[in-house]
C-alpha cells in the first residue's frame, strides 16, 4: 500500500512535545494545537462552501454568481464575512438576552463536536472512539437545541413556528438518519470510524452490501439534508413563509455563525456519508484488476476524501435548488409513513445479508 | 389592530394571530393578512387593504380622458397594456369611432404578450413561494425578450403606454413581426422545460393538489374571474363572451378546468400561455395596412351619460364605468379591478389549511396588490 499513515506524523509531533514538558502540559497543548488547526479548518471550509454555493446555485439559475471581488469573485465571501463582522447586533426588546445570545453558539459548538470524529485520511482525526458513529449522531442532534432556543427567545412568533419546525423535523429526521447508519454497522461490524474505513479496503460498503447498502445510502442523503435543514426541507427557515424561521432577528455576526453552521452541518453529513458509505479516505480499488488499484493508491487519501464529500455536497445542493419546498405535514409523513418503515424492513434485510453472507 | 384583537377575543385555546404583511416576501406586495392560527393551521384571515391606496378613482375626476389611459397602467401592472385598452375602446365607443384593423391586430399582439410575459412572472413567483427558487431565474430570463419587443415598439418595458384613444401612440417597429415570431419559436421550446422543472415534480404536485378548493358556486359568489375562476369552471373570458379589439376574428379555446384547486389555476395559466401564442401565431403575419390612428379631436368630450367596458386582463375581468356630464374630465369613474374579487376568496379558500398551504394558495391566485387598493 502507497498509504500514508498521518500517525506517524502526530505520534512525532507528540514526541517532540512530551519530551519538553509534562504529561498534563502536553495534553493540554496538543488540544490547544488541534483546536486551532479545526478552526483554521472549519473557517476555510466554510468560505470555500459558501463560494461553491453561490456559484453553483448561479449556474443553476442561468446566472454567473458573484464575478466583481477577485477573480470570479473568489474574495466575495471573504468581503461578506467583513461586512457581517461590522454589521450592528440588534437586541431585540423583550427577548430573552442569555438564551438569544447562546443560541448561534450551540449550534456551532455541535458541529465543532461532530467534526472532530470525521476520518479526514490515515490516522488524521482528533477522536476515534470505539463507539464513532453514536457519538456523531448523538452530538451532531444538539445543534437542534440551538435552533429551538432562538426560535423561543427571539420573541418573534415566526422565529417560534420555525423553530416547532424544526424541533419536529430534526427529531423525526434523526431516526432515519440512524437507522441508516446502523445498517451499515451491522454489515461492518464495528462503530469505530476508523474501523469502518479500513473494512472497506476490498470495496466501498456501497458495492459490497449491495441492496440493502444502497437503499440505506438514498435514505441517508435524504434524511440527512433534512437534518441539516436544507432545501427541499428547510421548513425552518422557509423563506416565503416565515420571512427566516428561526433566525429572523439575528443580524451581524450572530446570523453569519447560523449560516456558518448550516454549511459545516452539511459538510458533516457529507462527510460521514463518504465515510460509511463512499469508502472515506479509500481509493477505489476493483479486485482483479491489479494495475488500476496501483494508479489509484497514488491519489493521496486526503484527496479521496475531499472529492467523495465534494460529490455528496454537489449532490445536495443540486437537490436543494431544483426542488420546492415540503410542507410540514407532508414532511413528517415522508419520514413516519415511508422512510422509517423501510429502514426497518432495510436493516433486517442487512442482518440476513450478512448472516447468510450475501455480500460481497 | 387592538380592537380587533379583543373582539376576535381568543375564545378558543391555542390561537394566536401572525400578521403577514404588510412586508412579508409572499404577499408580493403590501398586502397585510391578519391570520389565525392554531399551531400551523390558518383558521380565518382577514385582508387588510390601503397600503398602497393611491385614490386613482377619484385623481381621474381631474384628469382629462387621454391622461386617465396613464393611470390605469398603474393599477395592474402586469397588465398595464390590457388596462389601457379598456379606457380606450371605451372612449372610442362612446365616441362612435372605428379605428382600423390594423390597430385592432396590433393591440391583440400587445395585450397577448402582456398575457404571457405576465403568466411568467407568475410562474416564477409561483416556484418561489414554494420554495424553488431556480424557477424565478427561468421565468424571468424569458420575459426579459418580451419585454424587449416592448422596448422597442412601445418604447416603455413594464408600463407600455402604447394605447391612446383612437389607435396607438406610433406604428409599430419594422422588426416587431420578425422579433414576435423569433419569440414564439423560442418560447415553444422552453414552455415544455416549465413543466419538467415544476409542474410534473412530485412535491410541487402535493403542495398544490387538493390545496385552496374553490367550487364553481363560489367562484360566482365572489366574482373570481380569469384563470382563477375558470379553474374552478366559471366560464368568465370576456374575449370569448364580448370579443373586442381583434378577438372576433381568432379561434382560440377558453381554457376551462373543474377541479378548483391550485394545481388546476396553474395548469389553467400554463396551458394560457400556450392559447396566447397559438393567438399572435395567427395574427402576426396578417397585420393589414392602414393608418396606426384615427384622427380625433385635442380635446375629448364624452356624451353625457354612462358607460361601461371590459377587458380580459391577465388576472380576470378589468372593467372601466365611466359617467360624464358632457365635461372634458369625467364625472365619476371606478374600476372593477379583477385581484380585489379575487382575494376576496382567499379566507374562504384558506380555512383550515396550513400556513404553507395559505402561501401556495396566494400565488395561484396571482395577487397584484396596486390592483387592490386602486
Amino acid at each position: 500500500m502507497f498509504l500514508y499513515d498521518f500517525s506517524e506524523l502526530t505520534s512525532s509531533i507528540h514526541n517532540s512535545i512530551s519530551s519538553v514538558m509534562s504529561p498534563l502540559a502536553t495534553t493540554v497543548v496538543e488540544m490547544v494545537i488541534a483546536g486551532i488547526v479545526f478552526l483554521l479548518f472549519y473557517a476555510l471550509v466554510g468560505l470555500i462552501l459558501v463560494y461553491a454555493e453561490r456559484k453553483i446555485c448561479a449556474f443553476f439559475q442561468c446566472r454567473l454568481g458573484p464575478m466583481r471581488v477577485g477573480k470570479w469573485g473568489l474574495m466575495q465571501t471573504i468581503a461578506d464575512f467583513i461586512k457581517l463582522l461590522m454589521k450592528e447586533l440588534i437586541m431585540i426588546k423583550n427577548a430573552d438576552k442569555l438564551l438569544f445570545n447562546l443560541a448561534p453558539f450551540i449550534v456551532i459548538i455541535a458541529s465543532f463536536l461532530a467534526i472532530g470524529a470525521i476520518p479526514f485520511a490515515k490516522g488524521l482525526h482528533a477522536l476515534d472512539f470505539d463507539i464513532g458513529v453514536l457519538y456523531v449522531m448523538a452530538v451532531s442532534s444538539i445543534g437542534v437545541l440551538g435552533i429551538l432556543l432562538a426560535g423561543w427567545s427571539s420573541n418573534n412568533k415566526y422565529s417560534l413556528i420555525g423553530a416547532m419546525r424544526s424541533g419536529a423535523q430534526v427529531v423525526s429526521y434523526e431516526l432515519s438518519v440512524g437507522l441508516s447508519l446502523m445498517t451499515i454497522v451491522v454489515l461492518a461490524g464495528t462503530m469505530q470510524f476508523s474501523e469502518i474505513v479500513e473494512a472497506q479496503n476490498t470495496g466501498w460498503f456501497i458495492f459490497k452490501g449491495h441492496i440493502p447498502a444502497l437503499i440505506a445510502f438514498v435514505i441517508f442523503i435524504i434524511s440527512s439534508t433534512a437534518e441539516t435543514n436544507r432545501g427541499p426541507f428547510d421548513l425552518a427557515e422557509a423563506e416565503s413563509e416565515l420571512t427566516a424561521g428561526f433566525h429572523t432577528e439575528y443580524s451581524g455576526i450572530k446570523f453569519a455563525l447560523f449560516f456558518l453552521g448550516e454549511y459545516m452541518n452539511m459538510f458533516i453529513v457529507a462527510s460521514i456519508a463518504a465515510t460509511v458509505f463512499l469508502g472515506g479516505w479509500m481509493p477505489l480499488h476493483i479486485v482483479g484488476l491489479d494495475s488500476f488499484n496501483m494508479i489509484m493508491d497514488y491519489i493521496p487519501p486526503f484527496i479521496w476524501f475531499i472529492s467523495k464529500t465534494a460529490i455528496i455536497i454537489f449532490i445536495m445542493m443540486w437537490i436543494k435548488w431544483t426542488f420546492p419546498r415540503l410542507r410540514i405535514d407532508q414532511l413528517l409523513t415522508l419520514e413516519w409513513k415511508y422512510l422509517l418503515p423501510i429502514n426497518l424492513v432495510n436493516i433486517t434485510l442487512m442482518a440476513l445479508c450478512v448472516l447468510n453472507q450475501w455480500h460481497f | 389592530m387592538e380592537d380587533i384583537l379583543l373582539k376576535n377575543k381568543l375564545d378558543k385555546e391555542q390561537e394566536y394571530f401572525i400578521n403577514m404583511g404588510p412586508q412579508h416576501p409572499s404577499t408580493h406586495g403590501v398586502l397585510r393578512l391578519l391570520v389565525n392560527l392554531q399551531g400551523e393551521t390558518v383558521k380565518d384571515l382577514k385582508p387588510y387593504c390601503g397600503y398602497i391606496h393611491r385614490g386613482i378613482e377619484k385623481m381621474c375626476e381631474r384628469y382629462t380622458y387621454s391622461q386617465i389611459i396613464h393611470l390605469t397602467d398603474r393599477l395592474d401592472y402586469m397588465s398595464a397594456h390590457i388596462n389601457n385598452e379598456a379606457v380606450c375602446l371605451l372612449v372610442e365607443n362612446a365616441l362612435q369611432i372605428e379605428v382600423s384593423d390594423r390597430v385592432k391586430y396590433i393591440r391583440t399582439i400587445i395585450d397577448e404578450l402582456t398575457r404571457i410575459a405576465s403568466h411568467q412572472l407568475w410562474w416564477a413567483a409561483a416556484g418561489m413561494d414554494l420554495g424553488a427558487l431556480t424557477t424565478f431565474f427561468y421565468g424571468l430570463r424569458d420575459r426579459e425578450k418580451i419585454l424587449d419587443i416592448f422596448e422597442e415598439t412601445c418604447g416603455g418595458r413594464l408600463l407600455v403606454s402604447y394605447n391612446c384613444p383612437g389607435g396607438l401612440m406610433y406604428d409599430i417597429h419594422p422588426n416587431f413581426q420578425k422579433k414576435v415570431k423569433e419569440f414564439l419559436i423560442y418560447f415553444k421550446k422552453k414552455l415544455p422545460e416549465y413543466d419538467q422543472l415544476l409542474s410534473g415534480n412530485v412535491i410541487f404536485v402535493q403542495r398544490m393538489k387538493n390545496v385552496g378548493l374553490l367550487t364553481k358556486e363560489k367562484a360566482i359568489s365572489f366574482g373570481v374571474t380569469g384563470p382563477s375562476g375558470r379553474a374552478s369552471g366559471f366560464s368568465s373570458d370576456i374575449r370569448k363572451k364580448e370579443p373586442y379589439s381583434a378577438y372576433g376574428n381568432v379561434k382560440f379555446k377558453e381554457i376551462l378546468r373543474e377541479e378548483g384547486d391550485s394545481l388546476a389555476r396553474y395548469k389553467c395559466r400554463i396551458d394560457e400561455m400556450w392559447e396566447s401564442m397559438n393567438i399572435i401565431e395567427q395574427l402576426i403575419d396578417n397585420i393589414p395596412d392602414g393608418s396606426y390612428f384615427t384622427k380625433m379631436k385635442p380635446i375629448i368630450k364624452l356624451p353625457e351619460g354612462e358607460y361601461y367596458q371590459r377587458v380580459e386582463a391577465c388576472r380576470g375581468e378589468f372593467g372601466v364605468y365611466i359617467s360624464s356630464k358632457g365635461e372634458k374630465n369625467p364625472y365619476r369613474v371606478k374600476f372593477r379591478s379583477p385581484n380585489f374579487f379575487n382575494l376576496s376568496a382567499l379566507d374562504h379558500m384558506s380555512r383550515n389549511q396550513k400556513i404553507a398551504d395559505l402561501v401556495a394558495i396566494m400565488s395561484s391566485l396571482d395577487l397584484v396588490i396596486p390592483d387592490i387598493d386602486r
